[in-house]
Parts: structure tokens; C-alpha cells; sequence
């Protein structure tokens, strides 16, 4: 699939024989957003890990843009294009929340000027301008996950792994960061691959669905469809369900 | 040069470093269960050098007898040192509460400097010139109470951890410091005895090596940093680690004071260190982080 | 971190600043050479202790063992003067160089091997240890001997040679301590201060933003090893005799870290007001003890070790954060619990 902006073909990974992720296909058409779903411990946040180069898959390939990128460390992948955020946010606790959005810019800027006014954009957009001098140390739970969204989007990706940034947020501050979302993705273009447990917003937000179980690829498809395919309604609800 | 002399030198090496071993298992026993680097092991083993130097000038006493007394009064300072020093700022980063020893030490020394002065002191005891011929070999007779009382304690700690009820309650706590506090025991208080007994260690491996070596302020420092390099290369947290290493290490010592001059001895120690923190920083018997 | 520098404090802190420098530029012709020698010492402290603050403070990496910096930086400049006539200006390239090159090799072995935290720490002391044995035994830089520098008259001050009255030698490490200074303050609003403190925040993080850490550590080691070179040679030229068990003695790296950690790691004033507390201090405890006729040889070491202890204890920060905040020096900012 050419036009595929990230694929990933038969990714395998263990830990200590543990087997986190087995055979894991599927792609990541360029302008869609692609939900990556499935019950806890399904193998998500390792397939992230692997895209963005914190592990080396034990088979397959992993491909952005054509080119092959499993393997590479997770700074070359981050200049590559590709922008992530972490489940258990990771902010520069001692930093302002400007000056952590300025470290993500100046991946793509030329001078820190350049980057400070990138991240300034950054920081408005994302609505942490009344907090922009403050430390990321002192900011709440939401104002944090902003924050890391913040920060990998002034990298300047082409495309962004959400890592569950819904998590814990209120209903109205859902609608503000779905909001975002599809406002980046339909005005810049914006490749989204999230992972997300709040259906709502995967919903509103994926035009694509693939649904991980016990590490495997069990469904993929349109939302609708994936909402209705036996197989996952099986893994979450359980056998006497279906 | 004739075989036996490296055959004599290697075990004098053997012998001594038992001792190291023993020294730096208190290192190793305080690392694995606290998870504090003590900077000032050299040093509170040097107080104990200096306690047994005074014993023996003013009453002739013999170190090896006084091991158990000056023991305790090195269990007493640990235990102090760790409840009222170290336990309050436990939350704090690895490298504060290792600088708070630093700081501890760089006091021991300078302490003992006024207190004694910079000149070297021994014990020559009525053994202090004899050795032991077996076979080839001349073994001096102070290394072989030295080593032998090295093993002593060592198989007496072991002995302690494996089957008293406090010895367990300790490792419980190296294992699972949530669950030993959700189980009930008195964490800070097993904390501090675990430091007591690593300092006792160093007090009893102190008296033994007060027979080898002449003793002066600054051999402090220079015994943390072989503790250091012992441990590492026997592996952080492995009690026969650390005896195993400081075993390799005397023997290293030896063999190379004797191949070169006896003044670059500590340079192998310290290739010794380089090389483990490269290529195996486990150590031999230490268990691979995470 | 940036709440400390110069950018967006108030006006008249800049002016504060201004003053006490004038103050010190003016201290040689005030003073008794007694105070000057003293400061010397400070200068030197800050001057060394900021070099170091660029490996812990910005780049997270525990040193010490930076004793081996000062005494490459020494020797180097001195046994090029020594034995070729060489001016110690020119001579400190060659320091710059050699100590930079052992910070790479100190940097590379650590961080390709992933040796991090107290390892690296020990690391540092043992590269320090080997300098000084291999040093003691180097005939050619006097060995355990010692090696020593001519010294000529100090009527008049050869520049050149770096000969001369302490005057000169204190204009020399208020200088250092200067352009130190400015250098670490446009170094902190660089891209590399940034990318220093985000791996010292998070180093996950900072990979995930597209940072190479093992570059960046690698810059602030080689960098801090460089800066820490030059004190050596004002080291060297200063008391003209460098001895191996002196120079590259574990105290030398402990004796330089206390100002930054007193002073306030991370922070830009931090190691200057360290060097001042603690050498000032610490020169009056030894006044006191001349004046009353005590002598106590390591009893300085013991008020240093006391100090430490209690900095670390009760004020984890150093003294220059709640000394800035009290007067007022930086842009407001909240932060959880206490502030």
C-alpha cells in the first residue's frame, strides 16, 4: 500500500518470552486518523514503542514513508516525522511549560527564536497560555496531558502517536482536545495514530479502527463496522456475550 | 623468577583479600538492602583501625580479641549514622544521599587527622613476625588469623541472614519495601540495623587488617574506593560477590605490585573497575538490571 | 531554570550586578594582599566550580573525579613552559585539548556502556586515581617529586609568562570567573541548555523530541572538561609547583564541587556564591584558630565537610534559590507545595 504514510508488516516482540505483540500488520493511511484499540494488555503501547524506536521489533518491519525505520533509535525516528506522546505523562518538571514546548520545537527550528515563536503558537493553540511560565511541576493532570500533546506537535510531525491523552479528562475537555484533533487533521493535514479507551472519542475522532487482542490483530475497518464485528465485541465482553 | 614466589605472594594476596572481602561485604550488605552507596566505609573502617590501635598501645590488647567490642561500637555509630542521617532525606534523589556520606567522610577523615595526627601507626603484636611454612610456601602468621577470622564472621553473617527471624525480616525488606511496611515491620528500624551490621563488618574487617597494614588518615578514602571496586566487580547486592571479589582483587593486588612497581598496585584495582563497569557492570555474581 | 538568569530581572538587579563588579575591579588598590590572595582563591573555585556545574548541573552527570581535568590542564601548560619556554597562552590550547580528550574518553566509555548515576560517579574517581599514580611515576612532569615553575621577581608583571603580583593573578580569575559566567548564561538559552536540562529532566522525553542524548552528554563532558582545564593552569602558574598526590587528589574533586552544591547546582550565581560563602568562611575560621594560637590541620576539611552536610540536609537547592526568591531576582512561578 503506497499510499500508507506508516505501515507496519508482521511485527513481533517478547519480553523475556513473554509475547507482547505477534504478526502485527496494518497501516496508517496518510491525512486519516487510526484508532489503535483493544483491552489492557493487548500489545498497544508496544506497538507504539516499537514505531517509535524505544524497542527493536524481534520480526517484521516497520515503515514510514517507504522507508524502513524499526530499529532506529528514538530520536532519529522523532526527526523522521514522527511525533509521540507517553501514557504516563513525562513532562520537564523543572521547566516552564513554555520552555518545554521550545525543547519539541527545536527539533524543527533553525534558531531558539524561531523556536519560541513556534511554541508560543503551540502554547496558545493548546490553550496553556495563562500558564506558560509556569512549571510543568505545577500543573494539573489535564493541563499536563495538553502539555505533552503541546510538546510533540511543536516537533513538527507529519505524524503523531497519541498515547491515551483522554484519559482522566472531563467530558468538556474532551471535546476541546477532539476538537483540536480534527481541526489539525483536516486543516494541516495531520496523520493521527491514537490509542484510546474512551470509545467516545475514538468514535468521534477515527475514520479506521484496528482492534489489538493478546497481542494480535483481530479486526480492522471503518468504526461501524469494527463496532459490530463479533470478534471484538467477544474480547471485551466475553464469550457468552456474542 | 621462581614459581613459588608468585605462589606465596598469591595467597599473602588470598589471604588479605579475604579481609578486603569482608570489608567490602558490609559495603554490599548495606547497598543491597538500604540502597544507599556509602561513601564513608573506608572511614568508619579506619575509626576502627584507630580504636584498636589505641586499645593495643594502652593495654596490649589484641585486635582480634577486640573485634567483637569495636564491632559494636562501629554497629552503634552505623545505626546512628543511618536512623538520624540518612533515613529522614530517604525520598531524596541517588546522588544527595550519596553526598551526604561524602560529607560524612570528608569529616571522619579530618577528625581523625586532628585526633591522631598525619604519622603512621601500627600494631605488632607477639605474632606480628612469624609465619608459617607449609610446603613452599611462607604465609605470615598475621594473614592467616586474618583471613581465617575474615571467614568467621563472613559464615556468621550468612549464618545470620539465613536463619535468625531479624536476619529474614531484613531481606524481606531488600525484596519488597511496600510489603515489608504493608506487613508491619519497622522499615526505618531494620534500615538502620541493616547499616549497623554493614558498619560492623567494616569495624571487625578493621581490626584484622590493623595487623597488616600501617594505618593513616587518608587510607580511609583508599579503602572506600577498593570497597568500591570489590563490590562492583563482585556485583552489587551478591554477599559471596563481594567476598569472591575482594578474594580476585588481593590476589591482583599482590601479583601486580610484584610484576610492577608496588606503588602502581591500586592502578589494577582500578583497570579491574574500569573493565567491570564496561563490559559486565553486574559484576561476576550480580544480577543484571532491569 | 531559566527563572534565574539575567533575562527579565528587574532593572535594578542589573545595576546591583554592575556595582559589585566596579567594587571588584577596584579591590586590588583598596586591599592588603592578604584579602586579594583570598579572593584569588574564590575566583578559582567559581571559576572551576561553574565548569563543573555545566556536567552536573545542566547535563545531570555526577563527577568526581574532576580533579583529572584541573591536573592534565596543569601540567600540560606547565611542562610546555618549562621545558620549551612555551607562553602559558599558548600552552593552554594544548590543555584545552588534552583534557578535552580525556573528558571524550571518560564521556564515550560512560555513556556507550550506559554507565550512569553513582557508577559514573565512581567512574570519575577511579580516571582521576589513574592520572595520579601514572603521574607520580612520569619523569619527565617531576613524578612524585614534583614539578615546578621558575619563579622570577614579582616586581614586575610579565603577562606573557604569567609571572607576576597577585594583583594581576586576581584580575586574571575575576575574568575567567566573568566570562564563565556569561558563557554558561547564553549556553542555558541555547539549544544545547535546553536539550541539557530536558535529559536531565527526562531523558526519555528528550528522545522522544528528537534529541541525541549521547551527542549532548557528550558535549557538556568535553565542554566542562575544557573550561576545567584553564583553572589548571591558573592553578599551575599561580603556585607554581604541581605535585601528582596533590593535584590529582580525590579532595582537589570533592574541594571543587562544594561551592556549586552550596551555592545551588543548575542555577548561574550558584557556584560564584558558593566559592564566597564557603572560602570566606572558612579563611576566618582560620584566622580565628591563628588567633587564638590553636593549630587544628583538618580542621577546615572538617567545616567543609559540616557545611555540605548541612546544605544537603536542609537546604537541597543550595543557598542562591531561596536567596534569589527572598530578593526578589526572578519572574514569579508557581509550583506545588512549597515554594
Amino acid at each position: 500500500m503506497t499510499s500508507a504514510l506508516l505501515s507496519l508488516a508482521n511485527v513481533s516482540m517478547s519480553f523475556r518470552g513473554l509475547r507482547a505483540v505477534q504478526n502485527v500488520s496494518f497501516d496508517v493511511p496518510a491525512g486519516e486518523i487510526v484508532a489503535l484499540i483493544g483491552p489492557n494488555g493487548a500489545g498497544k503501547t508496544t506497538c507504539f514503542n516499537v514505531v517509535a524506536g524505544v524497542y527493536r521489533p524481534d520480526a517484521g518491519e516497520v515503515r514510514f514513508d517507504g522507508q524502513r525505520i524499526d530499529g532506529r533509535r528514538p530520536d532519529e525516528v522523532c526527526r523522521a516525522g514522527i511525533g509521540r506522546t507517553f501514557q504516563l505523562v513525562k513532562p520537564f518538571a523543572g521547566l516552564s511549560v513554555m520552555e518545554n514546548v521550545i525543547v519539541g520545537a527545536l527539533n524543527a527550528a533553525a534558531s531558539v527564536r524561531e523556536a519560541r515563536h513556534a511554541a508560543e503558537r503551540i502554547v496558545d493553540r493548546l490553550g496553556l497560555a495563562p500558564k506558560a511560565d509556569h512549571t510543568a511541576s505545577s500543573l494539573t493532570l489535564p493541563e499536563r496531558k495538553r502539555l505533552e500533546v503541546a510538546r510533540a506537535l511543536a516537533t513538527g510531525p507529519r505524524i503523531l502517536l497519541l498515547d491515551e491523552v483522554m484519559a482522566g479528562l472531563r467530558p468538556t475537555e474532551m471535546d476541546l482536545m477532539v476538537a483540536l484533533f480534527r481541526d489539525l487533521n483536516s486543516r494541516h493535514g495531520l496523520t493521527i495514530l491514537l490509542i484510546e479507551h474512551v470509545m467516545r472519542a475514538v468514535m468521534a475522532l477515527s475514520s479506521r479502527i484496528v482492534v489489538l487482542h493478546h497481542g494480535e490483530v483481530i479486526a480492522t475497518g471503518a468504526p461501524e463496522a469494527v463496532a459490530r464485528d463479533p470478534a471484538v465485541l467477544e474480547c471485551y465482553l466475553g464469550e457468552e456475550a456474542v | 623468577m621462581p614459581a613459588e614466589i608468585y605462589l606465596n605472594v598469591a595467597v599473602s594476596g588470598l589471604l588479605t583479600g579475604l579481609v578486603y572481602g569482608l570489608m567490602a561485604l558490609g559495603l554490599s550488605v548495606i547497598f543491597g538492602v538500604v540502597r544507599v552507596v556509602n561513601f564513608a566505609h573506608g572511614e568508619m573502617m579506619s575509626i576502627a583501625m584507630y580504636l584498636a590501635v589505641v586499645l593495643f598501645s594502652a593495654y596490649r590488647l589484641d585486635p582480634l580479641l577486640m573485634m567483637v567490642p569495636i564491632a559494636g561500637v562501629l554497629f552503634a555509630f552505623g545505626y546512628v549514622v543511618q536512623r538520624g542521617i540518612i533515613n529522614p532525606f530517604i525520598s531524596r534523589p541517588e546522588h544527595s544521599q550519596f553526598m551526604l556520606l561524602v560529607a560524612v567522610a570528608l569529616i571522619i577523615v579530618n577528625v581523625l587527622l586532628i585526633v591522631f595526627g598525619p604519622d603512621a601507626q601500627s600494631v605488632q603484636t607477639g605474632y606480628s613476625l612469624s609465619s608459617f611454612l607449609v610446603g613452599p610456601l611462607i604465609i605470615d602468621a598475621t594473614k592467616v588469623y586474618a583471613g581465617a577470622a575474615a571467614l568467621a564472621v563472613a559464615a556468621a553473617l550468612f549464618a545470620f541472614f539465613r536463619f535468625t527471624l531479624v536476619g529474614k525480616a531484613i531481606r524481606a525488606c531488600a525484596d519488597n519495601y511496600a510489603g515489608a511496611l504493608v506487613v508491619g515491620l519497622d522499615v526505618k528500624h531494620l534500615y538502620a540495623l541493616t547499616f549497623g551490621l554493614g558498619a560492623a563488618c567494616v569495624g571487625a574487617a578493621g581490626c584484622m587488617l590493623v595487623l597488616l597494614v600501617d594505618v593513616t588518615p587518608p587510607l580511609g578514602p583508599a579503602y572506600t574506593l577498593l570497597a568500591f571496586v570489590i563490590v562492583i566487580t563482585g556485583g552489587l547486592g551478591s554477599m559471596p560477590g563481594a567476598l569472591l571479589g575482594g578474594v580476585l582483587i588481593g590476589v591482583a593486588e599482590a601479583l601486580g605490585g610484584l610484576l610492577l612497581a608496588p606503588s602502581a598496585k591500586s592502578m589494577f584495582a582500578f583497570a579491574i573497575l574500569v573493565l567491570v563497569l564496561l563490559f559486565r557492570p553486574q559484576g561476576i555474581l550480580g544480577k543484571s538490571a532491569t | 531554570m531559566s527563572g534565574y538568569l539575567l533575562d527579565g530581572v528587574p532593572r535594578h538587579a542589573l545595576v546591583l550586578l554592575a556595582l559589585l563588579f566596579a567594587v571588584l575591579l577596584a579591590v586590588p588598590f583598596v586591599a592588603n594582599d592578604y584579602l586579594v590572595t583570598v579572593l584569588i582563591l574564590i575566583f578559582y573555585f567559581a571559576y572551576v566550580g561553574q565548569a563543573w556545574n555545566i556536567m552536573m548541573g545542566f547535563a545531570g552527570q555526577l563527577s568526581l573525579g574532576h580533579a583529572l581535568y584541573i591536573g592534565l590542564g596543569a601540567y600540560a601548560a606547565a611542562a610546555l613552559y618549562v621545558h620549551y619556554g612555551i607562553s602559558p597562552w599558548l600552552g593552554l590550547w594544548m590543555s584545552v585539548l588534552v583534557s578535552a580528550a580525556a573528558g571524550a574518553i571518560v564521556g564515550y566509555l560512560a555513556f556507550r556502556f550506559g554507565v550512569g548515576g553513582v557508577y559514573f560517579a565512581i567512574l570519575t574517581i577511579a580516571f582521576a586515581e589513574f592520572a595520579r599514580i601514572g603521574f607520580d611515576h612520569w619523569r619527565w612532569v617531576g613524578g612524585s617529586g614534583g614539578f615546578f615553575l621558575p619563579v622570577k621577581n614579582y616586581a614586575r608583571n610579565d603577562l606573557l609568562s604569567l609571572r607576576g603580583s597577585p594583583a594581576m593573578f586576581y584580575y586574571l580569575a575575576l575574568g575567567m570567573t566573568a566570562a564563565a559566567f556569561i558563557a554558561c548564561h547564553a549556553l542555558l538559552r541555547s539549544r544545547a541548555g535546553y536539550y541539557w536540562q530536558a535529559i536531565r529532566e527526562s531523558p526519555d522525553a528528550a528522545q522522544a523530541l528528537g534529541i541525541n542524548i549521547f551527542r549532548y552528554k557528550m558535549y557538556a563532558v568535553v565542554l566542562s572538561a575544557a573550561m576545567t582545564s584553564l583553572g589548571g593552569v591558573l592553578f599551575a602558574f599561580y603556585y607554581n609547583n604541581l605535585f601528582p598526590e596533590q593535584v590529582f587528589h580525590i579532595s582537589r574533586s570533592i574541594e571543587l564541587i562544594l561551592g556549586p552544591i552550596i551555592g545551588g547546582i543548575g542555577t548561574l550565581f550558584g557556584p560564584i556564591l558558593g566559592a564566597f560563602v564557603l572560602t570566606s568562611l572558612a579563611e576566618s575560621l582560620s584566622e580565628l584558630m591563628r588567633a587564638l594560637g590553636v593549630d587544628l590541620p583538618g580542621i577546615k576539611q572538617v567545616f567543609y565537610g559540616l557545611c555540605l552536610l548541612l546544605v544537603v540536609m536542609f537546604l537541597p537547592e543550595g543557598i542562591w534559590p531561596p536567596l534569589s526568591r527572598l530578593l526578589g531576582l526572578h519572574r514569579a512561578r508557581t509550583k506545588t507545595g512549597k515554594s
